[in-house]
């Protein structure tokens, strides 16, 4: 098992992870909290992947997913912001009807079939840098490149600019925003508008780069929820983001990996593929989330670690408490 | 155009059962609309999921078979979410309340040949801890560290599945198949067609005893909730945790209660299914009853007989829905009836009001 291949695959699958997890990063900031993300994720896996069926045009797919994701997003926007409704159910029904439409929409589509995926690149000179060359630049998905921009482009927008200084007045104290003059109610419209279309690049980036091909709502497989598990570990910045969806999408890696092996310092493996306790290693991703949301959300640290002030509480001009 | 929304100081007591009819007739023709964009007829898989639900006897017996575990899990999602818990691990605690059941056939707890009045029992009991353990982490981490209950208890889903999936695949496999030798008999729940020696009326009505199960669950907590001091304590620390802390009630104590119960409730439920319908653990027990749940508990407005309708209702679409194409039609209603019922529960709150605000209010 070569690590430089298990980390550079772990940044392909953990790619998926970051582009929904900084999305939702923009949404919790601005105060609102989107439990859709894995809905958003499977309506703009299925859409990519049809769309570069029918057009054969992945990046066609690539638009046409995220503006899917943002028009589910956009109704957890109307329902919670205007309407005011618990962010939680709102987020809970989104996901619902996000993998029924797929579903629907998902039917008849299977793994077989070419489709015109998107294209892997090396880059010329990085690629040859020692240990990161191999592992970042070498035979990437352009996704993976697309994430190495978003990262730093996100963190800048949300510390050094005006709008992302909005962005956390709104998620912060949104009366004191509002009395600035930001628009409260646009700004959240907004970012939970970007947290959809991030959704929806990330379940495309699964079909057409990372694991193309139909599974129904196993495509997705509980993606969008760790990748909200890693906003909380990720303190609500994109650059510890990006490393936890590493992170995670290295272990991904590794359990498929550790079932190759023949032996494991010496003695046959007991994860070996084909048996059952291989089922052991599949859980530990999800376990993995618990502990670091655990790590990540005791009341007292979380305040300090930087939760929006305002996340999961409506808006409404004149009423008491922000 | 300045929409607003106002309080309204007193809505009319029809107002919100009406809400909630009109989020589920809106919800079914959200539906056929995209029924009718992707090809489908509408009319025609309504009326076949009708039909086919409700048609005759016999498929009103299936119906309830199928609404049985939903009634169980609806009621586990309801008592927690009366408190504003919002347990979404229903799931995985059914799988594991069918595992526990199975254990005590399988591993086994009680020695073959134990008679059908003590294994059914215990394996009631084994399905009910079962699921309660797999709720009291997330309940334990909830009342202690203050540990989002919603991403704890999903993770633990997926979990669940995979514990399943290693029993079923590995030491209890039958002959490398997916799924555990079949039960004796003594480890079924009596159906209605068991008895169709003596009254030929029952014959293929496959309702079991799971269903009294889920009444009687349904009966007991109405009674503790509505009219106990329970009850009220969970209203109240749901509403306001303050007061509630004022109340002097144990909040910590009475989260990881409210944990065990909801988790027990829907270990119950895999426990059912296992012996009543299935007779043996398959990995794909479930087709997402303890999601439909959340629904439900929702729709039902967390009263524990209204949960009982409410899930004969999504136990005919999720029966008919098996032959409906194209298959993902019930799980996207599903997702069409929560949409139009927190649209509609905004509706029964406030009056919108579309233009200036009222000069009253300003």
């Amino acid at each position: 098992m070569d690590l430089t291949l298990v980390l550079a695959a772990g940044i392909g699958l953990g790619t998926v992870l970051l582009f929904a997890a900084v999305g939702e990063i923009f949404a919790e900031r601005a105060g609102v909290l989107n439990l859709g993300v894995e809905g958003m994720m499977l309506i703009g896996a299925v859409t990519a992947f049809s769309t570069a069926i029918a057009t054969g045009n992945p990046w066609l797919g690539i638009v046409l997913a995220m503006l899917a994701g943002g028009a589910l997003s956009l109704l957890h926007a109307i329902v919670t912001i205007h309407l005011r409704a618990d962010q939680v159910i709102s987020g809970l029904a989104l996901t619902f009807l996000g993998t029924g439409l797929a579903r629907v929409l998902g039917e008849g589509l299977s793994s077989a079939g070419s489709v015109a995926l998107l294209p892997r690149l090396t880059v010329p000179v990085l690629s040859s840098v020692p240990v990161i060359g191999p592992i970042f630049f070498r035979d990437q998905s352009v996704m993976a490149y697309i994430g190495y921009l978003l990262v730093p482009a996100a963190w800048l927008w949300i510390n050094r600019t005006r709008p992302g200084l909005h962005l956390r007045a709104v998620g912060e104290r949104p009366s004191a925003a509002d009395a600035q003059g930001i628009d409260v109610v646009r700004t959240r419209y907004a970012y939970v508008l970007v947290g959809g279309l991030l959704a929806g690049l990330a379940g495309a980036t699964i079909t057409l780069a990372i694991s193309p091909g139909w599974f129904g709502d196993l495509t997705v497989g509980g993606r969008g929820w760790i990748a909200i598990g890693l906003v909380i570990f990720a303190q609500w910045s994109p650059i510890r983001a990006a490393i936890g969806a590493y992170l995670f999408g290295a272990i991904f890696r590794l359990i498929l990996d550790i079932q190759g092996l023949g032996s494991i310092l010496g003695a046959p493996n007991p994860f070996g593929a084909g048996r059952s306790t291989t089922f052991f290693l599949e859980m530990l991703p999800y376990l993995f989330v618990i502990l670091v949301v655990v790590a990540g959300s005791r009341g007292a640290l979380r305040r300090r670690l930087g939760a929006p002030a305002a996340l999961g509480r409506p808006y409404v001009r004149g009423e008491r408490g922000d | 155009m300045i929409v607003s929304l106002e309080p309204r100081v007193a809505a009319p007591r029809w107002l919100a059962p009406a809400a909630v009819v009109a989020a589920v007739i809106a919800a079914l023709v959200s539906g056929g609309i995209v029924i009718a964009i992707a090809g489908g007829d509408p009319i025609r898989s309504y009326a076949h999921i009708f039909v086919a639900a409700f048609g005759s006897i016999g498929v009103v017996s299936d119906t309830l078979v199928k609404a049985t575990p939903l009634i169980l899990t609806g009621l586990a999602c309801a008592v927690a979410f009366r408190m504003r818990l919002w347990n979404i691990g229903a799931e995985g605690q059914f799988l594991m309340g069918a595992w526990g059941a199975s254990a005590v056939v399988l591993l086994p707890i009680l020695p073959a040949g134990t008679p059908g009045p003590v294994l059914i029992p215990a394996m009631v009991v084994a399905g009910a801890l079962a699921g309660a353990a797999w709720a009291l982490a997330p309940g334990i981490l909830r009342a202690r560290l203050g540990v989002n209950e919603i991403i704890t208890s999903l993770m633990l889903n997926y979990v669940a599945l995979f514990w399943v999936q290693y029993w079923v695949f590995g030491p209890w496999s039958e002959g490398g198949f997916q799924q555990t030798r079949p039960f004796p008999p003594e480890a079924w729940l009596p159906r209605l067609t068991d008895f169709a020696a003596g009254n030929p009326m029952l014959g293929g009505l496959t309702v079991h005893l799971g269903l009294v199960f889920g009444l009687i669950a349904a009966a007991l907590l109405w009674v503790v909730l509505e009219r106990g001091r329970w009850g009220y304590e969970l209203r109240l620390t749901g509403d306001s945790p303050a007061a509630a802390r004022y109340a002097g009630i144990n909040i910590g104590r009475t989260i990881v209660v409210v944990f065990l119960v909801s988790g027990a409730l829907a270990g119950i439920a895999g426990m059912s299914e296992v012996s009543g319908v299935v007779h043996r653990l398959q990995d794909r027990i479930s087709p997402g009853y303890g999601y439909t749940a959340i629904i439900i508990a929702y729709l039902a407005r967390f009263g524990p007989f209204r949960v009982v309708v409410a899930a004969i209702l999504f136990g005919a679409l999720i029966l008919a829905g098996r032959e409906i194409q194209p298959s993902g039609v019930p799980a996207m209603i599903q997702g069409f009836v929560l949409f139009a019922l927190i649209v509609a529960e905004v509706l029964v709150k406030y009056r919108v009001r579309i233009g200036r605000p009222a000069a009253s209010t300003a």
